[in-house]
């Protein structure tokens, strides 16, 4: 059975050059006067598009991806989950959540998990922390990096952690604060990026406002989420250009869902913008809880063949993370959200 | 039952769940925004349906004639410019497009659109001329394996056949359309060279074809091997006669399309509610969804002339009619189908 995923391309040849910014017809006037983002040096293909090297895969899977899935899986089938991601070459994987158990009883054996996992050099496990308390529990349990999570829609924070946006990042200041007297880096995360399931349309400045804040804070690393998935490469494209006027490219990441089908270009979107970070689920785990019966989270799998057919490096072995796929959807009974891994071996 | 959709302004979103979403898809607010630097996106594209027949004819069911028929009227009328309706193929190939004289006869035909329909040779275009066919259709392939697996001789020899449809054409006043399938990979030979698919492109385009659609057959391709192939095909065929058509097996069409506009070219083909597998991946999506297309689309203030709800209503009926599901993301999202 000829294997059908594309092999890795020729090394174009690259050429340095001096180039105006892409993005200058683009700016607001004040930006675009500003000499530093006015000309670049940057590496390009013959092709003429200029892509990241190298991008970091966040696999979000066994986090944000079992967290929406219905059926609870056992302590030893997450275990063995994120063992297998591990030796895939993730280089960051969100193993668990340190929330209440009351709220999200899918996270309740977080510490389990965190003490179970195999832990590959070079791999990092960031876990979730929504409070102090959680920060806590996470440190005693060996974590050594968490994350927070921000909205850009007040509607969302109060539905979803009944407070205030302003309430919720005080409270992260706190975790932030103690974060960083034990050296424990924090990555941040923006929901409703490019819209909130309450509100509708949220103003790119919100989103920045709100990046901004989390990275002024200390986050070293802000994800950018389409939370329902309703973000197209125009709006992606409107919300990464206010945010990168308050946040370093090299410090964003995107989070797209696949709810409409546009993960991908909006991830190529981002690409082209420089962002060189993007958080994706093995299978696609983890449904739409706003679109019943929807895919929520992109599949690492689509995402990892899409990379690699443009050369960009990830250092991930596709083949392996079909594997963990396949194993997670044995284990939930469901089919995988992945075209790469429906495909695969299923053709002549 | 398919809800009736209505786009909404972003002003005024109603509060059923899934319906509101689809204004994020339309931004006339928003001019096309180019990402590359004096590149901008085309302000408009032109939408091929290919649902009625490239992708009926990948269902296993029959679908009855009347069913095709009104799936066809309910494209027309959202809006869709160019509506691939049938194909003038022997019945015993292709047992779908039997039908085709009583399609070609009973549906709708709004002014202004078109309803091209596939011809493999003269006989067949002939037989579609009669029907009342005022555009058609060749195919050609870009891999000498597949060319010779699929209808059973060479490229050239392909090629050879075609003549005497384009004559005859030339002399009915009758526009051609040229479809080059396996352009970035083929199920038998693998990677398939940009060069050769050009060589295909440019034979087509010399014979007289208006338009080339470029088709990722087997879905394999993704931005990289999409941009090289259309880097090779553009020095030999001009940009605003190329199209693509692009199948989401692996999930990279919207990427690959995304790509494809930013290289200039205005055409997409696509398949309501992603109708069509693909016969080389067993359980695997095929065409990609217009609804998706059409949702990207809007959402980077491309103008398409289509209505995206009668679109979904179109796409609603034929997956009721079939009892499947619809590939279109959009549709699963909003319609739960």
């Amino acid at each position: 059975m000829k294997n059908l995923i594309p092999e890795k391309k020729q090394k174009t040849k690259n050429t340095l050059i001096l180039r105006i910014h892409p993005l200058w017809f683009c700016c607001s006037l004040e930006w675009y006067s500003s000499p530093l983002f006015l000309f670049d040096i940057v590496p390009q293909t013959i092709t003429g598009h200029a892509y990241p090297k190298f991008v970091k895969i966040v696999e979000v899977g066994p986090r944000d991806g079992l967290q929406n899935e219905k059926e609870i899986v056992p302590t030893g089938v997450k275990i063995q989950l994120i063992d297998m991601l591990s030796g895939a070459g993730l280089p960051v994987i969100e193993a668990t959540s340190f929330v209440s158990s009351k709220w999200v009883p899918q996270m309740a054996d977080h510490s389990d998990v965190l003490r179970g996992i195999q832990r590959a050099p070079h791999v990092q496990y960031p876990v979730l922390t929504p409070n102090l308390q959680g920060f806590q529990d996470a440190v005693a349990a060996g974590a050594t990096e968490v994350a927070v999570f921000g909205s850009a829609s007040e509607t969302f924070s109060k539905k979803n952690i009944n407070c205030s946006i302003d309430e919720s990042m005080l409270r992260f200041e706190e975790v932030i604060n103690t974060a960083r007297e034990r050296q424990i880096p924090v990555r941040g995360y923006v929901s409703c990026a490019l819209g909130c399931p309450h509100e509708g349309h949220i103003e790119p400045s919100k989103v920045a406002e709100v990046a901004k804040r989390l990275y002024e804070m200390g986050c070293y690393e802000i994800s950018l989420g389409d939370t329902i998935g309703v973000g197209t490469p125009g709006s992606m494209f409107k919300m990464l250009q206010s945010v990168m006027k308050e946040v370093p490219t090299s410090a964003l990441a995107v989070h797209c869902h696949d709810t409409y089908g546009q993960a991908l270009p909006n991830i190529l979107t981002a690409l082209q913008m420089g962002v060189c970070v993007v958080d994706s689920a093995v299978a696609g785990l983890g449904g739409c809880p706003y679109a019943q019966g929807s895919s929520g989270n992109v599949s690492t799998e689509d995402v990892l063949y899409m990379l690699h057919g443009m050369d960009i490096e990830t250092g991930v072995n596709i083949a392996k993370v079909i594997e963990a796929g396949d194993f997670i959807c044995n284990a939930l009974r469901r089919e995988t959200n992945s075209k790469v891994a429906r495909a695969k071996g299923r053709t002549l | 039952m398919a809800a009736v959709l209505k786009l909404v302004n972003r002003g005024t979103l109603s509060s059923a769940m899934g319906q509101q979403y689809l204004s994020f898809s339309s931004a006339p607010k928003v001019q096309a925004v180019g990402f590359r630097a004096g590149q901008a996106l085309p302000e408009k594209v032109k939408i091929v349906e290919v649902g009625p027949r490239d992708g009926l004819q990948n269902e296993k069911t029959i679908v009855p004639t009347e069913t095709k028929i009104h799936l066809i009227d309910m494209l027309s009328a959202s809006g869709l410019p160019v509506i691939e309706a049938t194909s003038f193929v022997s019945p015993k190939w292709v047992p779908q497009m039997a039908d085709q004289v009583e399609v070609m006869k009973g549906i709708g035909r709004i002014p202004g659109v078109s309803y091209p329909v596939l011809t493999p040779n003269l006989k067949g275009f002939q037989a579609a001329v009669k029907a009342g066919a005022s555009e058609v259709a060749i195919f050609g392939a870009a891999s000498e394996l597949f060319s010779k697996k699929n209808i059973n001789c060479s490229v050239d020899e392909s090629l050879q056949r075609f003549n005497d449809v384009m004559k005859a054409a030339k002399e009915a006043g009758v526009p051609v359309r040229g479809y080059v399938s396996c352009v970035v990979g083929c199920p038998y030979e693998g990677k398939v060279a940009p060069e050769k698919v050009a060589y295909v492109a440019k034979r087509l385009y010399s014979m007289g074809c208006y338009e080339i659609s470029l088709g990722d057959t087997i879905g394999v391709g993704t931005p990289g091997s999409m941009i090289e192939m259309l880097e090779a095909v553009s020095k030999e065929v001009p940009i605003s006669a190329l199209a693509v058509h692009c199948h989401d097996t692996y999930g990279q069409a919207l990427a690959n399309i995304l790509v494809a506009l930013q290289m200039g070219i205005g055409v997409v083909d696509s398949s309501v509610a992603g109708l069509g597998g693909c016969p080389y991946a067993q359980g695997a999506s095929g065409n990609v969804a217009t609804e998706d297309v059409v949702y990207m689309l809007h959402g980077l203030g491309i103008q398409t002339g289509v209505d995206l709800s009668k679109l979904m209503d179109a796409g609603a009926f034929i997956c009721r009619t079939l009892n499947r599901k619809s590939n279109s993301k959009v549709a699963q999202a909003v319609c739960k189908l």
